[in-house]
């Protein structure tokens, strides 16, 4: 060996002092033990363990990444962050409008609900948080169960009689139930409502967009705001395999399931539900009649988090189990006849059917589906109906104070926590005067519906806006 | 105890620290509660006037009543059954089981962070698209490509993004061709995401060493090719030495090399994918980059390219604007479109990027270092005792065989699930496929020496064991709570939901039930 260091860089070991020169804090090594461990494998240097690397792609130079921070720096940069700070600059903090301290009214598929302490402080523990996916299930009980009591609790919820065990994301969830539809029909072809949301179309577009499943779009009623029944009857045809539409939908509005499952069933298709508010659960009837249920259940103890990571679920009835993505947890016993649980049903998946499997998903939401069964467990049986009908009584409160001050509902069809209104100005011009009094009004809707118009919004009221700050939107809306 | 309790599930003794733990819902009692709501503050309203014929009826079925401490003891139970990273060292290979740091997990609870709506004003969301571009920027450097999209939800959902984007490039130079070409040891996520991608799968057969066969690929890329899918290291632990090779066979025919990232724990800061050819890649962040694996997810899945695909990327796209503010550009004509919802697992951003601050260059360098010394070592103090099928040197992960203890009719999964009663997690058994009987050890950089020493120690005394004694490795694990559990029946007649007892009919106490 040439020269005192194990590594091209100058900052490892230093054979003459004996010393490393650099430490990271999270790796358990002391300079004697890395010594020790070259010597155990014969090599002379660090660098020696590279060589498989072609050496002109071998990197000489440090990475042009940020220094290493102390703990407390870390913290400091994301508090900066959390106080909205593009640059994560702690000196830019005091200047820098923070977002929290402003009521919003913003639902469209991400909601704030509260989330019960204990759902935190449990999914923390580390042998939730740091434990792997359970393919040794016999030192992975705990996260089995729960997965066992997750799947029960979302069939009772949506009606449905299976569930798996979580998929990314109710936009993901959705895509992910019409291909599965797909397989079960062996038909070729969707319709979606355009009261989906926006962003779910576009991902079903996206995934499905080279397996040439052409996909229809059926219209809303402009009265009710609930799928116009008639254009649907006329869109499914010979080839379709499935229906697929939200309830509560995009605009807030319940959708009348049953009447959408006669008419997808009448053509032989079947009736996929989105629900992306599941908190609506406890007060709106399960679309028991549908055939699939993709659900997003982010409302059950998930933070709204910037866009996630939240938790996908697909519940269905029992016949097309074989035919559903993703993990599931089943029940068994073990050698000595004990009750547990293990993944089951993997010859579905990608790990043993490659190519052939139902979905190229591997990883899910297990611990974001944790917190979402620790929050159905806080609130139960008679908490889930309570938490809905107080979202059901801010949301009525909003929409005739919204009236008062010259909004107009746009649909006459039942809503559950939010709603869509024409606002007495463009919906743009509405959110930048609540704006300066620190408060974000509904989601425009112009940029999906651009026939609604511009004063076109959603609005939502979950049971943390409080009566004061709907009185002070409505007062701004109406000045 | 009332008779009831036998239903279903007879109580035993238990054998473990703390009682045995039934499901949550055989726990409820009608009436406990575990929250308050706060006071209503508006009118109560009449939810069957309110939504007519959409009114729920029905009772909420089994839908558990529990006090807030029976809820804390249930789920803290559970979490005793479970292993995990903060108790031990989980050997599985490909799969990168690290420390997950404290902080990441405090930093992602800023209310600004955990609070902020994917849809609330830009003028709001500084704060979050600053993390967002400060992580793209990092990621971008450290695969030495040129754009990145945050979007994909975990690997897999990245891997099929890339390779939307190797067609999308195809296709807009007039031919989406039709073929993609992976390795018999790759993930099986590979071939399921070209499948999706409505390509066909052309297989590439290893060579002995269990690397790529050149002369092999260069029959094999033709014009139909779009894209070969190569994990880099490869799934045994091996860098591709020829990777240039490679990439100049594939873009000679104008076919592009994605690279799938899944062991980029073994290149951190020593090596960038983008310099040796590669076009497009994913990032596992809840492998390399500390995110929590929690039971199974979330993960995150960013997908790095070369400027040829930059744009074809998701919408959208965090741009600086002109008043150097960040938005969210949409507009973006050439896009493959959206692959989910709002930007991507946000959550995971903000933790990956706070253990990158955390380690600076230098010590994501040191962090990939002593990962590679680490499997180094467990590979020369293991290889007297099991055979080495491939003789190429390890990287991050080393891939052993069965071979030896078989011949008394050991498996390599009975030698994981013995590992369970020495205080370990099993490693990665039978993968990748084109090891017969494969042992694939990853250790990561988080373990010490000791823990090292003491895995060296238990797999020596396994394989003694399954020569004197193979009864005691092929019932493995012993010392469980649970033994080996019965799967085909778990398959064969699904139970995949409680359901209440019909009627409270007690049952016979079981003999296993008397030790209680």
């Amino acid at each position: 060996m040439t020269g005192c260091v194990l590594s091209t860089d100058n900052r490892s070991y230093d054979l003459t002092t004996r010393n490393w020169e650099f430490f990271m804090r999270y790796l358990p090594k002391s300079p004697a033990d890395r010594v020790e461990m070259l010597d155990a494998i014969g090599v002379p240097s660090i660098d020696s363990l590279f060589e498989s690397i072609p050496a002109e792609y071998r990197l000489t130079r440090d990475l042009d990444i940020p220094r290493q921070h102390s703990e407390s720096e870390v913290l400091d940069r994301f508090r900066a962050f959390a106080g909205n700070v593009a640059s994560g600059d702690a000196a830019e903090l005091a200047a820098a409008p923070a977002s929290r301290l402003f009521a919003s009214f913003l639902g469209a598929g991400a909601y704030r609900h509260y989330r019960p302490v204990v759902i935190d402080s449990l999914v923390q523990r580390g042998e939730f948080l740091t434990s792997y996916t359970p393919y040794q299930p016999e030192i992975s009980q705990g996260t089995l169960q729960a997965l066992f009591e997750f799947q029960t609790m979302i069939c009772e919820l949506t009606g449905m009689e299976i569930a798996n065990a979580s998929m990314y994301d109710g936009s993901t969830g959705a895509a992910e139930s019409v291909l599965m539809a797909v397989r079960v029909t062996g038909r070729n072809g969707c319709v979606v409502a355009r009261s989906v949301h926006p962003e779910y179309r576009e991902v079903l577009a996206t995934t499905v967009q080279h397996q040439g499943i052409p996909i229809a779009e059926v219209g809303y009623v402009r009265e009710t705001g609930r799928v116009d029944l008639e254009a649907l009857a006329a869109a499914i045809t010979s080839d379709t395999a499935c229906v697929l539409v939200q309830s509560p939908n995009f605009f807030g509005t319940i959708e009348d399931v049953a009447a959408l499952a006669k008419v997808a069933h009448e053509k032989g298709a079947l009736l996929i539900v989105s629900i992306a508010e599941a908190v609506s659960l406890g007060v709106v009837k399960a679309p028991v009649e549908a055939d699939i249920v993709s659900l997003e259940a982010q409302s059950f103890g998930v933070p709204v988090g910037f866009g996630g990571p939240y938790c996908g679920v697909i519940a269905c009835k029992e016949k097309f189990l074989r035919q559903m993505p993703g993990r599931i947890c089943g029940e068994t016993k073990d050698r000595n006849g004990k009750r547990g649980w293990v993944l089951t049903l993997s010859t579905r998946e990608q790990h043993i059917r490659r190519e052939k499997a139902t979905s190229n998903i591997c990883t899910n939401q297990a611990l974001v589906s944790l917190m979402v069964t620790i929050f159905m467990t806080v609130y139960g049986k008679q908490g889930m109906k309570e938490l809905a009908e107080q979202n059901l009584a801010k949301a009525a409160y909003l929409k005739s104070a919204l009236e008062k001050a010259g909004a107009k509902a746009l649909f006459s069809g039942p809503s559950f926590n939010e709603f869509a209104v024409a606002l007495p100005a463009s919906a743009e011009s509405v959110n930048a005067k609540l704006l300066g009094k620190q408060i974000v009004g509904g989601l425009a809707l112009g940029k999906w519906y651009p026939e609604l118009g511009e004063s076109a919004a959603i609005w939502c009221a979950t049971e943390l806006v409080t009566k004061v700050q709907m009185d002070a939107a409505a007062e701004a809306v109406k000045g | 105890m009332s008779d009831e309790k036998f239903v279903g599930t007879p109580r035993k003794v238990t054998t473990h620290v703390n009682q045995n733990e039934d499901l949550i819902f055989e726990k409820s009692s009608a009436g406990k509660k575990g929250y308050r709501l706060a006071e209503l503050d508006v009118p109560a309203v009449d939810a069957a006037a309110l939504l007519g014929d959409a009114v729920r009826t029905d009772g909420l079925g089994v839908m558990p009543e529990l006090s807030e401490i029976e809820i804390i003891r249930h789920f803290t139970r559970l979490s005793t059954w479970n292993y995990a990273i903060d108790l031990g060292m989980y050997p599985l290979g490909s799969c990168t089981m690290k420390y997950n740091p404290r902080i990441n997990e405090m930093v992602a609870r800023l209310e600004g962070l955990a609070e902020a709506h994917p849809y609330q004003p830009e003028s709001l969301s500084q704060g979050a698209l600053g993390i967002m571009k400060l992580l793209s920027a990092c990621l971008i450097e450290i695969t030495g490509m040129d754009a990145i999209t945050l979007q994909p939800a975990a690997g897999a959902h990245g891997e099929f993004t890339g390779i939307l984007l190797a067609r999308a490039y195809h296709q807009a130079q007039g031919n989406p061709r039709t073929k993609i070409l992976i390795p018999d040891s790759a993930h099986g996520t590979n071939p399921a995401t070209a499948a999706v991608c409505g390509y066909q799968v052309a297989n590439l057969k290893s060579n002995s060493e269990g690397m790529v066969d050149l002369a092999e690929l260069e029959k094999l890329v033709t014009e139909d090719v779009a894209a070969l899918m190569l994990t880099n290291p490869s799934t045994i632990g091996v860098f591709e030495s020829d990777i240039h090779k490679i990439a100049d066979i594939l873009h000679a025919k104008g076919a592009l090399l994605y690279m799938d990232g899944a062991n980029m724990n073994a290149l951190c800061g020593k090596t960038r994918p983008g310099d040796f050819g590669a076009d497009v890649m994913h990032l596992n962040l809840h492998k390399t980059f500390s995110t929590p694996h929690g039971g199974g997810g979330p993960g995150s899945g960013p997908v790095a390219c070369k400027k040829i695909l930059e744009p074809f990327l998701p919408t959208p796209v965090v741009v600086e604007r002109e008043n150097g503010l960040l938005g969210l550009e949409f507009n973006r004509p050439q896009s493959v479109g959206r692959v989910k919802a709002w930007y991507g697992n946000f959550g995971m951003f903000t933790r990956a990027l706070a253990y990158i601050l955390a380690n600076g260059p230098d010590g994501l360098r040191q962090t990939t270092e002593d990962a590679v010394l680490n499997a180094n070592y467990l590979r020369a103090k293991l290889k007297d005792t099991f055979e080495l099928p491939y003789k190429a040197p390890s990287l991050h992960e080393v891939v052993f065989s069965d071979k030896l203890q078989a011949k008394n009719g050991v498996k390599t999964g009975d030698m994981g699930k013995r590992l369970i009663d020495y205080g370990f997690h099993a490693y990665t058994v039978s993968f990748p496929l084109v090891v017969s009987g494969a042992m694939m050890i990853e250790p990561t950089e988080s373990e010490s020496k000791e823990e090292l020493d003491l895995l060296v120690d238990a797999l020596q005394q396994i394989a003694r064991e399954a020569e004197e004694n193979p009864e005691l490795v092929q019932t493995a694990p012993h010392t469980t709570r649970l033994q080996r559990l019965d799967e085909t029946t778990a398959a064969r007649k699904p139970v995949l939901r409680w359901k209440a007892p019909v009627a409270a009919t007690p049952l016979t106490v079981d003999t296993a039930a008397k030790e209680w």
